[in-house]
């Protein structure tokens, strides 16, 4: 896709636009032959207002002095035509995310764009605002536009596509029509039957094992981001932590393994109180964790796999002998790690950063689940991961579950939360607002993320 | 780390990640270098011609008989090749040519190469290090003062000296790491900082009567005691031989250890160390204190080594040069130890120039930091050496044959 968005030059092969061959240079070719693209990470910039960010690049002027009434104007035009409804004037860092990327698509747009390409779109979003850009799709298709729609979630493409291109590996393997079930889509995707839903039993739940009480944290900015949360995770259960990005999951996560202090509250594991513990004490007390984002803190991109294998290992001593470390032992270990996981690498000396994101995140998880742990807190684990890691990702989840572990599982997937949980708390603006049972309804679920309690709900509390 | 820092990712190579390829792996970055030297020589050159007396003089006779253009032009070239020639040659003789031109090589490398190392093992760990100047600065004060006030027995009086200047020097880095670690102040700024503060400390002291040599007005010294200079082999005093030996400790340090594997890990993806258990702050403190008894074992190399003494301008500029030297070398210690050997070199070498052909000593620095400009920016090498033109016209004759294929 960044290719055909003039990002990178193919190293072989054509592309031709209405039947001619072209070659971009850059992004500005790929616009100037109508193609627009809106990036799975916002390329916006957040001091700007919307009109700013939508004139970015092709700067309307009267003379030396921009011509910000016309770039209004056109996006006031844009939104009503599309029906995208964004406000001109409005700073991109006050919107949320979903009209952020609104934003995104009317940039494509009044660049006149033919074709728009959309990176996985919907990753950010809550099910509500899935819908209201699906609606927009089928408007801007309505109204002539070609639309290429980068997905890894099967629900979606199957809700909005008029075909579909499987790629897997670099390579279109097939090609499916809209009315292919999930699981044929699975199939080609990965190459064998997969199975969409984890097999597990019932959960056999022990005695709580972390617990956090009116925990209360403040983010470096000075907000006060988690609000007096308290939950119990159980030996021998998934918890899962459902919310939409931003909402207070991601501190509160932090605060249990020390990487923020929470600002009130006690953390206890086993009934100690670890709420002063840092990261290297939480991790030795029998903390896993699996970061949310692995290229912002869960791998190191230059490090090796072996490397990364022991990232947060090294220490012990079956890894280190005073100050060296044990080459042969790293070693030995990386090599047991990618045969028992199946991470494919050319080899234990690869770089992490040159693998691909469902190989990385396996790195991460495998060294994560080499050691005896108390509770496993999954933040995202399968996040830009394809559906073959998926499932076996969460394969070792629920087998770690049967093992007796307490896991926490933070997601924004409605999807992993269902698969996974035993419970799901759901947090809404910095608190739980509610745990409820896995059977309850995506509608009631997709309601909670959004803030709103439902009637059935407030009958129950 | 910081936009004001050059990302150590972008200067250290992949660790041993990319060993098992081997040679070819950095052979990409030998060219460069390679090709960064040579371009650096050859503005060098231009500089030489047009600053040479008798090419000055051709052109003013070329200027003043634009007729006879291709007479004079002709004199214009010889004299250009000629000052060039004599200049480069002068140039390797004083660096190669006889034994003391090699001693001197070597004996100008040796701090280069401690110093770097310091600067190197910075980087790695996400530390960009300007302070090795100052921390110098410190240890040559240390090592002096031990070296001349004190009345001790042979072995231990050198032993003595050199620890002072170690634990100066790393005192005066550790304090950079303390401050970043405990306030998150950038150790670009404090290092400069802690130059001006150690510079002067060391006018200060040298104006005591305690540190002036009697009978001098100078801001000189009094000469360290005989036992405690580094002992000479063949003329040679201990210094290459310890930058090397410094040398494989840093590659142990780096490879082989938990601390180097820690320093790694910060300087490539903090977050990622901090969330793995390590303890940023550490690392930090760590590093500089390592990094700056580095470079306090550089300076005791010239105190107690070389001039046996310290006077104002002791450390010269060896502490900015390390920094030109660990980005030449790519902060690896081979590299480094190769990168101070080059510019030692051409310290030694630069002498040479002006001994014998007369050409200005400044020449050589305007080389030094046009290598590792050229270094810097390896994409303007590669365009002035043509290479991208070409590989993008072999890439595009690819694309058209392919093309022509598949229309076949």
């Amino acid at each position: 896709m960044n290719m055909l968005y003039g990002l990178l030059t193919p190293t072989e092969g054509e592309i031709r636009l209405d039947g001619e061959v072209v070659s971009f240079d850059g992004p500005g070719d790929a616009l100037a032959a109508g193609i627009g693209m809106v990036h799975q990470h916002f390329m916006l910039v957040p001091v700007f207002t919307v009109a700013e960010n939508v004139m970015l690049g092709h700067e309307p002027t009267r003379g030396p002095v921009l011509n910000r009434a016309k770039a209004r104007e056109q996006v006031r035009e844009l939104s009503e035509r599309y029906n995208l409804k964004v406000d001109p004037d409005a700073l991109v860092e006050t919107l949320p995310v979903g009209v952020q990327q609104r934003v995104e698509i009317v940039k494509a747009l009044a660049s006149h764009a033919k074709i728009l390409i959309l990176d996985e779109p919907t990753a950010v979003l809550t099910p509500q605002e899935i819908d209201e850009l699906m609606a927009i799709m089928r408007e801007l298709k309505a109204q002539g536009t070609s639309i290429i729609f980068i997905t890894h979630k099967l629900r979606e493409v199957k809700a909005v596509a008029d075909r579909i291109s499987v790629i897997r590996r670099g390579k279109v393997v097939g090609t499916a029509e809209p009315t292919a079930s999930e699981t044929e889509l699975a199939e080609l995707m990965v190459g064998r039957a997969v199975s969409l839903t984890v097999a597990k039993d019932a959960p056999t739940v022990g005695e709580p094992v972390l617990r956090g009480t009116g925990i209360s944290v403040v983010d470096p900015r000075g907000h006060l981001v988690v609000k007096d949360v308290s939950f119990e995770a159980r030996a021998g259960e998934v918890l899962g932590i459902a919310g939409v990005q931003g909402n207070g999951q991601t501190e509160l996560i932090k605060s249990l393994l020390g990487l923020l202090r929470p600002a009130a509250g006690t953390i206890t594991l086993d009934g100690q109180d670890i709420s002063r513990y840092g990261p290297r004490q939480s991790l030795e007390a029998g903390i896993g964790f699996i970061p949310e984002d692995r290229s912002h803190d869960g791998y190191v991109g230059p490090f090796s796999v072996r490397e990364n294998l022991v990232l947060d290992l090294y220490r012990s001593d079956e890894f280190s002998r005073g100050p060296a470390l044990k080459l042969g032992a790293i070693a030995d270990n990386a090599e047991a790690r990618i045969q028992e996981f199946d991470i494919r690498t050319e080899s234990a000396e690869t770089p992490v950063a040159s693998l691909s994101g469902g190989n990385q995140q396996k790195v991460v998880v495998a060294r994560e689940f080499s050691r005896p742990l108390k509770v496993l807190i999954a933040s995202q684990p399968t996040r830009g991961v394809d559906v073959g890691s998926i499932e076996f990702i969460h394969k070792r989840i629920i087998a770690e579950r049967d093992h007796g572990t307490a896991i926490i599982v933070v997601s924004t997937e409605l999807e992993e939360i269902y698969a996974l949980s035993d419970r799901i708390a759901v947090m809404y603006d910095g608190r739980i607002v509610a745990t409820v049972p896995p059977d309850t309804p995506r509608q009631e679920l997709g309601l909670l993320m959004a803030g709103a309690v439902p009637d059935s709900m407030e009958a129950a509390q | 780390m910081t936009a004001m820092s050059p990302t150590p990712e972008t200067l250290a190579p992949e660790p041993e990640g990319k060993a098992a390829n081997g040679l070819q792996a950095w052979l990409p970055t030998v060219r460069d270098t390679a090709l960064a030297i040579l371009l650096a020589l050859i503005v060098g050159a231009v500089l030489i011609a047009i600053s040479d007396e008798d090419v000055i003089n051709s052109l003013e006779d070329l200027f003043a008989h634009p007729g006879s253009f291709f007479v004079y032009a002709g004199d214009v070239v010889r004299h250009s090749f000629g000052a060039v020639f004599d200049a480069y040659k002068a140039l390797l003789d004083g660096a190669f040519g006889s034994g003391s031109a090699l001693r001197r090589t070597l004996e100008r490398s040796a701090p280069l190469i401690c110093a770097g190392l310091g600067v190197a093992l910075a980087f790695r760990a996400g530390l960009f290090n300007i302070g090795a100047q100052g921390q110098m600065l410190v240890g040559a004060l240390a090592a002096g003062y031990v070296g001349f006030t004190f009345d001790m027995p042979p072995v231990i009086h050198l032993g003595a000296a050199l620890a002072a200047a170690l634990i100066a020097s790393s005192l005066w880095g550790g304090i950079v790491g303390l401050l970043k670690a405990r306030t998150g102040a950038h150790e670009v700024i404090t290092t400069i900082m802690l130059n001006f503060v150690g510079r002067f400390t060391v006018l200060y002291f040298l104006a005591k009567e305690s540190f002036q040599r009697p009978g001098s007005d100078n801001l000189l010294s009094p000469p360290v005691d005989d036992d405690a200079t580094f002992p000479t082999v063949f003329g040679l005093h201990l210094g290459i031989p310890l930058a090397i030996l410094a040398a494989g400790g840093v590659w142990w340090l780096l490879e082989r250890s938990r601390l180097g594997f820690e320093m790694r890990a910060v300087g490539a993806n903090p977050e990622a160390a901090r969330t793995a258990g390590m303890s940023i702050g550490k690392v930090y403190v760590l590093t500089m204190a390592i990094t700056g008894a580095l470079s306090g074992l550089a300076i005791s190399m010239t105190v107690l080594g070389l001039h046996q003494s310290i006077t104002d301008q002791v450390v010269g500029s060896v502490g900015f040069d390390a920094i030109t030297v660990a980005l030449l070398g790519r902060a690896t210690p081979h590299g480094t130890v190769l990168a101070g050997l080059l510019f030692g070199a051409l310290s030694a070498g630069g002498l040479g120039m002006q001994t014998q052909a007369g050409v200005p000593p400044e020449l050589i620095n305007v080389v030094q930091a046009l290598i590792v400009l050229f270094v810097a920016a390896p994409a303007l090498v590669r365009g002035l050496a043509r290479l991208e033109r070409r590989k993008k016209k072999a890439d595009k004759a690819k694309a058209a044959r392919t093309g022509q294929e598949v229309a076949a």
